[in-house]
């Protein structure tokens, strides 16, 4: 039989039969449907838990949410948080410095989950970059601007990923 | 001053030849622009992408921004490198590739030159391309650029004597050496074509042309992901455009002598038939070159999007223990079809 075998091996190669059913499987993939996105016109649906810049919250009354426990900032691995608080007037604690350094932030969502007051949240831009050096530091007036920007957006898809937390 | 000079009708002659060298040459050069996005589209396709989409409808100047980008941008001359060989190596490149194009007959009487040994000078044309390649890598003095001269000079030893060998079928067959005698000899329809006869021929052509060309999977040579570039990583600006259009146009080239040699050149498949003769469009003429031509160099992309890169030593053993022997076998089986009386 092994004769037959390697009859067999060599009339297989020789009349190029991979090869050509190589070639037939890339000639139906050139009529198959492309699965390129063409980016800035066409982007992919993003998920609402999708962890992209960060936004503090506030009340709906215009109170911050932040009481400043500093929980995130004890549970962010890259140390990309830093916190600083005073009491108020009204005896309340809040922060007097909410930084967040992007650079050194790696989108890992802990600060969120953190979180006993839903205040810092990651939303889902993704697209934002900087344009001066220590400009990716953001600021708490920073933060709480992108919070006060789409806290629609925000409350809607916490509003979908409440079952689920 | 000798009596040529001051006839008149001689420089009516080099006027009239360098016109239509033009004429082949500049809608060469569109071509192989085109050629490059078409390529790009279709092993884009093939790895369902889109390819260039971005300039222009659908990407149709992509070819366009490419050359200015290409002719704006500096061309460095490496500091140790082989500064009058590192500027010949391209032109060396280019020239056999075009020169090759003065014999091609694109329809009955439509051709540059008409010479007898049309079919040697392709030959010798096409294979001087890789001295090119090999002067590209000695010249520009980076390791890299060595080893890819060092295995186009490997390559070439394996390839070209099958390449000869299988030309040397279509010899037999069509009896002159002369490429228009060669499609004539190819007339009467379809099955008058040599590709049947010379099946394991073309199929021998086909591969070391693409071999020839330095194309996937026999791109040992350039191999990005092995020598950065092979041959032309000194390269840069317009001294690299001229490598390249040397490459695409040698593509070219290799598909129009495929359908020149087997598949009958402008010769229409239905040659001599009722149907030929009732609609003009269907019979002979050089819609039917072009039309085998560009589906050779479809092959090509197609190839290219197909199979993966051999490794060099595997280009070698299939030149001399595959190749060799089957067209010896070949042409010794046609050899004794001919004396036995078939005709071709």
């Amino acid at each position: 039989m092994r004769w037959l075998n390697s009859f067999l091996y060599l009339l297989r190669s020789l009349s190029l039969w991979d090869l050509f059913r190589g070639l037939r499987l890339t000639a139906r993939r050139l009529f198959s449907r492309k699965i390129t996105l063409r980016y800035p016109d066409e982007k992919t649906p993003k998920s609402p838990r999708f962890r992209g810049l960060h936004a503090l919250r506030r009340y709906p009354n215009g109170e911050e949410r932040c009481i400043a426990c500093k929980l995130c900032e004890a549970v962010c691995p890259a140390l990309a948080i830093t916190i600083e608080s005073e009491e108020r007037a009204d005896g309340s604690r809040r922060t007097t410095r909410y930084d967040i350094d992007l650079f050194k932030c790696v989108y890992c969502g802990f600060c969120e989950e953190a979180c006993p007051t839903d205040a810092v949240v990651e939303t889902d831009i993704l697209e934002f970059h900087f344009e001066r050096r220590g400009d990716q530091i953001m600021t708490k007036e920073d933060l709480l601007a992108v919070g006060d920007r789409y806290e629609e957006q925000i409350a809607e898809h916490r509003k979908k990923d409440a079952r689920f937390r | 001053m000798p009596d040529w000079m001051t006839d008149l009708s001689v420089w009516l002659r080099v006027g009239e030849i360098l016109l239509g060298a033009m004429v082949i040459l500049l809608p060469l050069l569109a071509v192989v622009a085109y050629y490059t996005y078409a390529e790009r589209k279709i092993v884009g396709f093939i790895q369902m992408r889109l390819g260039p989409s971005r300039v222009g409808p659908r990407g149709l100047f992509q070819p366009i921004a490419d050359v200015l980008k290409l002719l704006t941008k500096e061309v460095v001359l490496p500091a140790q490198a082989s500064r009058g060989l590192f500027l010949l190596a391209p032109l060396a490149a280019l020239v056999p590739a075009l020169g090759a194009w003065a014999v091609v007959p694109f329809d009955d009487g439509l051709w540059l030159a008409n010479i007898d040994a049309g079919l040697l000078y392709v030959l010798a044309l096409t294979s001087l391309g890789a001295y090119g390649i090999i002067i590209a890598g000695w010249a520009s003095n980076s390791k890299y650029a060595l080893l890819g001269a060092m295995r186009q000079a490997a390559q070439v030893v394996s390839y070209e004597i099958a390449m000869g060998f299988a030309l040397v079928g279509v010899l037999m067959l069509s009896g002159s050496l002369n490429l228009a005698a060669i499609v004539q000899a190819q007339s009467g329809g379809i099955l008058d074509w040599f590709f049947l006869p010379l099946l394991p021929l073309l199929l021998v052509y086909l591969v070391s042309g693409v071999a020839e060309t330095n194309r996937l999977p026999f791109d040992v040579v350039e191999g990005e992901s092995e020598l950065v570039a092979g041959f032309h990583v000194e390269y840069s600006g317009s001294a690299f455009a001229v490598f390249f259009l040397a490459e695409y146009s040698a593509m070219i080239l290799i598909s129009a002598l495929t359908a020149t040699l087997f598949f009958g050149g402008w010769l229409s498949p239905l040659e001599g038939t009722q149907i030929a003769q009732a609609v003009p469009v269907l019979d002979s003429g050089i819609h039917w070159w072009l039309l085998k031509t560009a589906f050779f160099m479809f092959c090509f992309l197609w190839f290219r999007g197909t199979f993966p890169r051999y490794r060099y030593d595997q280009i070698m053993r299939l030149g001399w223990k595959v190749f060799i022997p089957v067209t010896l076998i070949w042409i010794f089986v046609l050899g004794a079809a001919r004396y036995a009386g078939f005709t071709g």
